[in-house]
């Protein structure tokens, strides 16, 4: 059995695609690179500076992750600057960012960086990373103690808006379009009526699958 | 590159209210002998921009923990929380930027720009006071150049005209820093004869002075 981050990282992954550059956040995120077939050649960016970041490593380098973890790069890849390193990033070189949040609402805005008056650790690079990326996967568990995080208005201060594409949760594979956010998937141990009361945003559902992957 | 210096004429260098950028990325990169020498030398109400606040016991977190920082720009605080204390107990001043757009500011500053237009921060706080400025039908933020007095310069390989390459993940923000501070200062991991020019990541021009140890001749 899967737990609740991995089912979200495993489907996750079935949207890397051959030849991708792809950045991923802090927390289940960094799982997704766990579910990648070997035979898929997705690079992965750390925006600290590594074209081709590798597994985390024991081994006695200066070579970290964007999480600070002492972590390896694969034959081929690069060290870059930061400015470098943003300019992937900000220039719409990066094709898919997974990143992790706090809240999503069916506009597709994102919050992500600060609770006030709680917790201020700051966005790093995630404004830049949302902004920039080709396309924006959310990755987040469903609600927290019962409030769902999929929202009609994130209450949240905001990371961007109207950037996510895809949301994945534990329960359901989301899209924001134009029209509004259409369930698309939906995890075999819960029904269609499940996500719904879960979900404090407006759904569209039409044809709606077993959710792949798991 | 003006000249290889120990610690005593580093310490003279420093002076209280100094605008001070410290390379790194969670305190990989950071030249800590360097941060090391500005606590002994007790310098106060430092504003320092950095990637992040570092930890409470290595990078800029040893400066802040000693409060010696009265305002911290840096796009990620949550690893030393003692940032976030001060800031309750408004005893800090910080600034968060994008990550992105924190090394753009400085890269304009170190080209002679007046700053950067970017869509980073758009529908958010980070806009608030900020103009708003529409080229080819697209919004933009103007963020505005950002530059210091003294850079300091960490997790390079240095050679003796002062050019400098760096290790590995290391080189992080070291290389945009080093364009734009009035004084530039570095704490080579070691110092050879001749870096290959084609490898030459910061021209020895940027570069002012170069820590060497005490028994270094």
């Amino acid at each position: 059995m899967m737990n609740d981050k991995e089912i979200i990282a495993s489907r996750i992954a079935l949207e890397l695609s051959d030849g991708d550059l792809v950045n991923l956040g802090i927390g289940i995120p960094t799982l997704v690179a766990d579910y990648v077939p070997k035979e898929k050649k997705v690079t992965f960016q750390a925006e600290n500076g590594i074209i081709g970041l590798g597994p985390l490593t024991e081994e006695d380098t200066n070579i970290v992750n964007a999480g600070g973890m002492k972590a390896s790069i694969q034959k081929g890849g690069a060290f870059i600057d930061s400015l470098t390193s943003f300019t992937f990033i900000r220039g719409g070189h990066i094709d898919i960012t997974v990143l992790g949040a706090l809240e999503v609402d069916q506009e597709g805005s994102i919050a992500s960086w600060i609770i006030p008056g709680k917790k201020v650790p700051g966005m790093g690079g995630a404004m830049d990373l949302v902004t920039g990326a080709k396309k924006v996967i959310i990755a987040l568990t469903h609600t927290n103690k019962g409030q769902s995080k999929i929202m009609k208005k994130c209450s949240l201060p905001l990371t961007a808006a109207h950037q996510a594409n895809l949301i994945v949760t534990e329960m359901a594979v989301l899209s924001v379009e134009n029209d509004g956010l259409h369930l698309l998937e939906v995890h075999p141990g819960y029904t269609i009526d499940d996500v719904v009361k879960a979900t404090d945003a407006d759904l569209i559902i039409n044809k709606v699958e077993r959710m792949k992957g798991v | 590159m003006k000249d290889f210096i120990k610690k005593d004429k580093f310490i003279r260098i420093l002076k209280d209210e100094m605008v001070v950028l410290v390379g790194g990325f969670l305190t990989n990169g950071t030249p800590e002998t360097l941060v090391d020498l500005m606590v002994e030398s007790g310098v106060k109400n430092l504003t320092v921009i950095c990637n992040d606040g570092g930890f409470t016991d290595k990078g800029v977190g040893k400066l802040i923990v000693n409060n010696q920082v009265k305002k911290l720009i840096a796009s990620h605080i949550g690893t030393n929380p003692y940032v976030g204390q001060l800031m309750q107990e408004n005893r800090i001043e910080v600034e968060l930027v994008p990550q992105g757009t924190l090394a753009e500011r400085i890269r304009a500053y170190g080209a002679g720009l007046g700053g950067v237009l970017t869509p980073t921060g758009l529908d958010t706080i980070v806009e608030v006071g900020k103009q708003i400025i529409e080229v080819q039908g697209k919004k933009y933020l103007l963020e505005e150049a950002l530059g210091a007095d003294l850079a300091l310069i960490g997790g390079a390989v240095a050679d003796k005209y002062g050019n400098l390459k760096y290790i590995e993940t290391m080189r992080n923000f070291n290389p945009v820093m080093a364009t734009a501070a009035e004084v530039v200062v570095v704490e080579p991991y070691k110092i050879i004869e001749e870096i290959n020019p084609e490898d030459v990541i910061t021209p020895f021009p940027f570069v002012d002075y170069i820590l060497v140890g005490e028994n270094d001749e």
